[in-house]
């Protein structure tokens, strides 16, 4: 954390430009009604440009008062977020050198010692002219053009002491160097030319239209085998769900118990040959299920079950905190391996599983299943080999 | 190597035509209307079964993130793209922002489609100045194709809204960034609730990574399979990596997951100064995740697994090569001193933590230490880790651990050489 206050010396008053003060507005108006606060950093930087690079405490209330924002909150953005200036910078050119491991690698040090030497001994202090200042900064994202600085809204890469001094040299003049790589690369190509992207093709649109030929294979082979069997569909999907070509033979449609579910379970691949008919489904089974959640409990409907878990190896279910050895034996059995089955379950899938588990109801909700598989599907582990017990 | 026509970002330098016309002939907004009408869970099925993992650091499943996002709730639905780009050593978004705006663009449309969003935030960080004038150009232009926004030509009405920062880490993290839209203090939220439940404006919201949505367009043109097929099982597709430090020639280049390093180096940023055997250690993934020393990077490959294996991490694929001229613990004391300047200060272990273990690692530089200090550092290291709200702990005290780990001898001598010039300088 940085601590940083406003500079003792302030305007009295500080007031928009029309031109900024129409920005501003038209920039509010982006936001849903009621949300004026988000664009205080636009505002507030928009405020920050108008007053040659740096902010003062009279635009801060201005900005407050604008979006209907408590002062302190406004007060609080601009010392928080650290490309607001709280003092004054150099007029031609506030360098901000990117002093972080990938720059200083490859010589931050020597920009920054150039711009102590040209500049001044202190960041943040305007040179004897008042032309320029300088600070370190964090890391400004350009790595692979390492070291850069940023002036302004241009970066310089690929600098050295001399073609750094070089720049800052021009900009005393009024003039504007070129910005971007200053050793005559593009962007972040590597020097001497790409070792990639040389095949011509890519580029001269014969690539377009490619895609439809998957479809269209797989719509001739659903038409030789016949569409009235969803389950032979989903095998002739052209990229099957790994789950979906997983699951038991009779199919996720044949056993499933509610009309929505099987909706969308056959969605994607009934509809890849009738694509004109595509538009209702996906709101239909929302509204089915919407049904479902306003009367009571959810009608049951069967998750996705594995034959075997994927790759071989099943997650360590003895991790979710409330199932011990026995469920975890279980829920194999059923079919679920692997948290991310059961992170991924709808209300409807919970209802089918409880009722399942006979005796079991509530107890997915309780012990907030879904909740601690998400966590765990992610990869993070309890200390304690039982599960960590949710909280609330 | 991965051949170039299986490369998504085919204007990744850009040499070509940013622009609307000349991302179409690179086979842009291709088939966009027809994957729309093939439907929302038709999508999120697609990039379930491409195996995608977030491409922002976490490598969390970007397909199953996106079911968790309510279908019938009465609060709008809000996709948000994360162009915070601000990890140390991360420099592929501003490739993509800039050179390949309508994948990401296009994405963004199929993403909000099939999570039934109607308004997409992206955020960006607030140096990107030049990035987001250039996406504001190519949003613009596709609001004037009709490509996006009300009555467009895909039937999805859908409002992209460009947002920047103020030059915060922190915003990176999703539900800080949540907060700085919001127009507050880029500080974490506490979880749960989790964004899909009560995100952006107190409604369900998903937060991606510009690459895990700029690949998605083409992930269902070419078809999940496509995807599935190139890198390792549980590392699929294809990422950017970042190439920075010490090497001939530093870029940014697409390839397969799961490319082994030595071979990435080699192939496309010119190997290690000074050759192979010059190196000394590669932070793999950004500044946050721990450094691989020579030996473990001979045989390491670049995916998720296998660096989450070696205790390091695959990140955001930010290559930070180190050769043996580099004072490693000066290195890492300047990331400390970045997680020190960034944390937000709300949580007192990192906010305290990150100072602390800075100030310490200073004095580890000039070995004005006592080797009991080490254990000591490890220990509070250990502290900050996993008891803050969000990450910026762990990304605090790994690169630290990752030091004393595999540097420990370096450290030990440090102190042993400054004790001994001391001496001398007694007597």
């Amino acid at each position: 954390m940085a601590v940083r206050r406003l500079h003792p010396d302030q305007p009295q008053t500080f007031e928009f430009t029309p031109e900024n003060l129409a920005w501003a507005q038209a920039t509010i108006s982006k936001y849903p009604p009621g949300k004026e606060a988000s664009a205080v950093l636009p505002v507030l930087w928009r405020a920050q440009e108008q007053h040659d690079g740096w902010l003062p405490e009279p635009a801060i209330r201005v900005v407050a008062e604008m979006l209907g924002m408590a002062y302190i909150r406004v007060y609080e953005v601009a010392t928080f977020y650290t490309m607001f200036q709280l003092a004054p910078v150099g007029k031609r050119a506030h360098v901000q050198v990117c002093g972080t491991t990938p720059c200083m690698l490859r010589g931050a040090e020597d920009l920054i010692k150039v711009c102590k030497s040209r500049i001044h001994s202190e960041p943040h202090h305007l040179s004897a002219d008042g032309a320029f200042s300088w600070e370190e900064v964090e890391c400004l994202g350009s790595c692979a053009n390492a070291p850069m600085v940023q002036i302004w809204k241009d970066t310089y890469e690929d600098l050295t002491p001399e073609s750094f001094a070089a720049v800052l040299e021009g900009l005393a003049k009024g003039e504007s160097p070129k910005p971007g790589s200053q050793i005559g690369r593009t962007a972040s190509c590597p020097i001497g030319g790409p070792t990639t992207l040389t095949d011509a093709t890519l580029f001269d649109a014969s690539s377009i239209g490619a895609w439809k030929k998957r479809f269209d294979e797989a719509e001739a082979t659903v038409a030789t085998i016949g569409v009235a069997n969803p389950a032979a569909t989903v095998a002739a999907a052209p990229a099957p769900a790994p789950a979906a070509t997983a699951t038991s033979p009779a199919g996720p449609v044949a056993q499933s118990t509610t009309p929505a579910e099987a909706v969308a379970a056959t969605g994607g691949a009934a509809t890849s040959g009738a694509p004109g008919e595509t538009g209702g489904y996906a709101g239909q089974s929302g509204a089915l299920a919407a049904v479902g959640a306003d009367n009571g409990p959810p009608l049951p409907a069967k998750p996705q079950l594995l034959d075997a878990p994927r790759d071989g190896k099943g997650d360590d279910l003895g991790l979710i905190w409330g199932v011990g050895d026995k469920l975890h034996e279980k829920l194999n059995q059923m079919g679920i391996w692997h948290f991310s089955q059961i992170a991924d379950w709808t209300p409807a899938e919970v209802a089918w599983f409880e009722a399942e588990m006979q005796g079991f109801k509530g107890r997915v909700e309780r012990d907030k299943w879904i909740e601690q598989c998400r966590k765990l599907a992610t990869g993070w582990r309890p200390e304690n080999e039982a599960g960590e017990r949710p909280k609330g | 190597m991965l051949a170039d026509k299986d490369r998504i970002f085919r204007n990744l330098y850009g040499f070509h035509d940013s622009g609307l016309d000349g991302a179409r002939r690179r086979g842009a907004w291709d088939g966009t209307k027809f994957f729309i009408d093939k439907g929302h869970d038709w999508i999120i099925n697609e990039v379930k079964a491409s195996g995608l993992r977030g491409r922002g650091g976490a490598g969390f499943p970007t397909g199953l993130k996106w079911s968790f996002m309510p279908k019938n709730d009465p609060r709008p639905s809000y996709l948000v793209v994360n162009a915070d780009e601000s990890e140390p050593g991360s420099c592929k978004d501003r490739e993509i922002l800039r050179h390949d705006p309508h994948l990401l663009i296009e994405g963004i449309l199929l993403a909000s489609f099939s999570m039934r969003a109607h308004s997409c935030y992206i955020y960006f960080r607030g140096e990107y100045i030049r990035e987001r004038e250039r996406f504001q150009r190519a949003v613009d232009e596709a609001y004037g194709a009709k490509l996006i926004g009300r009555g467009n030509v895909h039937g999805w009405d859908l409002d992209i809204i460009v947002h920047h920062g103020g030059g915060a880490y922190i915003c990176g993290e999703e539900t800080a960034l949540i907060e700085s839209i919001e127009g507050k203090k880029g500080q974490p939220r506490l979880k749960p609730p989790f964004p899909a439940g009560c995100g952006l404006y107190g409604a369900p919201t998903t937060v991606n990574n510009v690459e895990s949505i700029a690949v998605v367009p083409d992930i269902l043109r070419r078809g999940a399979s496509w995807f599935g097929s190139l890198g390792k099982p549980n590392n699929t597709g294809t990422k950017l990596f970042q190439i920075s430090g010490h090497v001939e020639r530093p870029c940014v280049v697409e390839e397969e997951m799961g490319i082994p390093l030595k071979e990435l180096l080699e192939k496309h940023a010119g190997g290690v100064r000074g050759g192979w055997n010059n190196l000394l250690a590669v932070i793999p993934g950004g500044s946050s995740v721990p450094c691989i020393t020579a030996d473990v990077c001979d045989e390491m490959t670049m995916d998720f697994d296998a660096l989450s294996k070696a205790k390091s991490g695959l990140g955001t694929a930010a290559i930070i090569v180190m050769d043996k001229s580099t004072d490693i613990i000066k290195a890492i004391s300047r990331i400390s001193y970045f997680y020190k300047h960034e944390s937000c200060g709300q949580c007192t272990p990192c906010r305290e933590g990150c100072g602390w273990m800075w100030r310490v690692m200073e004095r580890m530089v000039k070995g004005d230490a006592r080797k009991a200090e080490i254990d000591l550092l490890f220990d509070v290291s250990k502290q900050v880790e996993g008891h803050t709200i969000c990450a910026l702990g762990d990304a605090a005290a790994w690169p630290v651990q990752g030091l004393i780990r595999n540097f420990r001898g370096v450290m030990e001598d440090r102190i042993d050489q400054r004790q001994k010039a001391l001496k001398e300088a007694a007597e």
